[in-house]
């Protein structure tokens, strides 16, 4: 690629597989359970981690060399809060039932590990475009399982797919529901996510036996 | 005698060798020892011979579970029949319930059950043992046994089939397989079936062969289960005696209705050793406690008849016992020697909260009055812990002991302190 070199270049692709925020870092777990009932709102979710990370590694990378290192972290939180805020605003305007389901878990993207860390660990030492690199990286690897997890829990839990009725008619008994299948309301509860993060983790490894931990 | 003519199983023996550390081996192996003992002895070195390997343990609880087993055959005709037709005015033993046209019932209905179970589970464990290149593990013997025992009757298979799965793989082999589990198995397929499919598994249509179909025609039938009538403060409407209770004439889960062979089946754990008594008896106490209290709360009239827990605050506590799955979860589920509490005095407190909990979770659960499964489940999350603390507790009186021993001549203390190094 022209645009990237190739050192840039793995600062998109490493997140997305052996350096994971969610599979490998264990990071932003607290949101991949929340709300991956739903394929419409991890992607919702994953597209405003992106604008919010992205940005805001630029801007605090931007400022680096004029944080004093002992406020950093509200500075930092300043940035995410108002990036956040932004975030919410422009749903509760434009799609109102969707930030109605994701509730306060927008907001709890300021809380979310994977920004703070990524501030942390790589935007306060580098410049601003390895920074937006990374951001973005970094939010598609977290994207990437969210969209997974909530693809699995909709189409098992909820028998549909953004809403589409995919699987067929659960109360007129149309498509697979003939046969006498039924969804699965496990697939609807958070431990659910669990469960299915945790199903990614154990391919993921066993993918990969380098990245399996010593005990 | 001919030589030359293979019987089955020196055929049997001869594959086994030609398939010695290839990768199918352990399957092989598996089905080769179900079959026949191993034609090889080993030749060197001493051996501790001990009658009760993990597969005879394992045979002696199903033994204790075939009579529930045959139990639940004949009631699955029984209550559906008494569903159709009313109950007997007269009960006898013969003419109403060994019945040919009973066990049919249970043979069209509880049988495929076992069937799925077993073969569904199996396999997972054959295919884990040859990706692992292990021996096939004994450990889905029992649990295949408990599970069509533990739901209800008209559970289809597929939904049965996926929570198999679903139950060995997370509940057991991501463990590492059998003897690994921190949860009970078969415990984790019900829990599974419970939240994923909660109309199948409960209500007052799916304990009974036939009530799902009926419903909403003209000859509907209905088979609430005695903790369902209670729950609705129905208590008054129901027609089964306590004894009726005790022998399991009564809808509910496959195998748990009958108290009294569950008794049986216990009494045959305790006396060949393979289960504790200790846990048992600790759980039944746990359960009389609980019980005591719920009907204490009743008779200092905090709780008014309009209450929506008097139907089973009110019900006599020793009755807890005799309906639905907690007698059938102490005895065969409660015990697991894996997942339970290994210490003997942890055991006594292990088995008192699973009592404790499965009444109260009874009470108190808005959406299903049943709570043994969850109790158990609780319980064996904690069992780790009631040992830890029982060691320490046991690593601390000894350690008193020995600091006030007079036995040692010299420097007491320092030789406790060295003590105290090397066991914590």
């Amino acid at each position: 690629m022209a645009l990237l070199t190739k050192k840039d270049a793995s600062l998109i692709t490493d997140p997305l597989a052996d350096n994971n925020p969610i599979t490998i870092q264990v990071l932003g777990i607290c949101s991949a359970l929340a709300i991956t009932a739903e394929l419409k709102a991890s992607i919702v979710m994953a597209v405003a981690v992106m604008f919010v990370l992205g940005l805001g590694n630029v801007v605090i990378s931007l400022m680096r060399n004029v944080i004093p290192s002992k406020i950093r972290i509200i500075v930092q939180l300043i940035v995410v809060a108002t990036l956040v805020i932004v975030v919410d605003q422009v749903l509760k305007a434009f799609a109102y039932e969707l930030s109605k389901t994701l509730s306060v878990f927008v907001g709890l993207i300021i809380t979310n590990c994977i920004i703070m860390g990524r501030f942390e660990a790589f935007a306060l030492a580098n410049g601003p475009w390895k920074s937006f690199l990374d951001g973005i990286g970094n939010s598609l690897g977290y994207g990437v399982i969210l969209i997974i997890v909530g693809f699995f829990r909709e189409l098992l839990g909820s028998g549909t797919l953004l809403g589409y009725k995919v699987l067929g008619d659960p109360i007129a008994k149309t498509g697979l529901y003939a046969t006498g299948y039924e969804n699965n309301g496990f697939m609807i509860i958070p431990p659910a996510a669990l469960i299915v993060v945790g199903i990614i983790i154990w391919v993921q490894r066993s993918r990969n036996p380098a990245l399996v931990e010593d005990n | 005698m001919s030589d030359k003519k293979l019987t089955f199983k020196k055929r049997l023996h001869i594959l086994k060798h030609h398939y010695r550390g290839k990768k199918m081996a352990p399957a092989f192996n598996a089905l080769h020892t179900f079959l026949f003992a191993p034609d090889e002895t080993t030749h060197s070195g001493s051996h501790v011979r001990a009658a009760d390997d993990l597969k005879r343990t394992m045979n002696t609880v199903i033994m204790a579970l075939v009579p529930v087993l045959l139990f639940s055959m004949f009631n699955a005709g029984y209550q559906h029949f008494s569903a159709i037709n009313g109950f007997p005015q007269e009960f006898s033993l013969m003419n109403d319930f060994l019945t040919w046209d009973n066990f049919w019932i249970g043979i069209i209905k509880v049988l495929p059950l076992v069937v799925v179970s077993y073969g569904v589970g199996l396999l997972v464990e054959f295919i884990f043992a040859v990706i692992k290149g292990h021996e096939v593990e004994e450990g889905y013997l029992v649990t295949g046994m408990l599970v069509p025992l533990i739901v209800p009757i008209d559970t289809p298979l597929w939904m049965l089939a996926v929570a198999v799965v679903f139950g060995v793989v997370i509940g057991k082999e991501v463990f590492g397989g059998t003897g690994m589990n921190i949860l009970n198995p078969a415990l984790t397929i019900r829990a599974f079936l419970f939240f994923a499919y909660p109309t199948w598994m409960s209500g007052d249509k799916v304990w009974v062969y036939e009530a799902v179909e009926r419903a909403g025609g003209p000859d509907a039938i209905s088979g609430e289960t005695i903790l369902g009538y209670l729950a609705q403060n129905k208590g008054a409407e129901m027609s089964y005696s306590v004894s009726d209770m005790f022998f399991g004439f009564i809808p509910g889960s496959v195998g748990e209705t009958s108290a009294f062979l569950i008794l049986l089946g216990g009494l045959f754990l305790i006396f060949s050793k393979i289960a504790s008594w200790r846990i048992m008896l600790s759980a039944v106490i746990g359960s009389l406690v609980m019980g005591l209290i719920f009907n204490g709360v009743v008779d200092a009239g905090w709780i008014g008849e309009t209450s929506k827990f008097y139907g089973l605050m009110s019900f006599d506590f020793w009755q807890h016992l005799i309906v639905g799955g907690l007698a059938f979860g102490i005895v065969y589920m409660a015990t697991d020697p894996v997942t339970g509490a290994q210490t003997n005095r942890g055991k006594w407190f292990y088995g008192f909260f699973i009592g404790f909990l499965s009444v109260m979770i009874r009470v108190f659960n808005p959406a299903y009055p049943e709570g043994v499964f969850l109790a158990i489940l609780l319980m064996n999350v904690f069992a780790p812990t009631i040992d830890h603390y029982v060691v320490r507790g046991n690593v601390k009186r000894r350690m008193k002991r020995l600091k006030n021993a007079t036995i040692l001549p010299k420097d007491s203390a320092g030789k406790a302190n060295e003590l105290h190094a090397e066991t914590v």
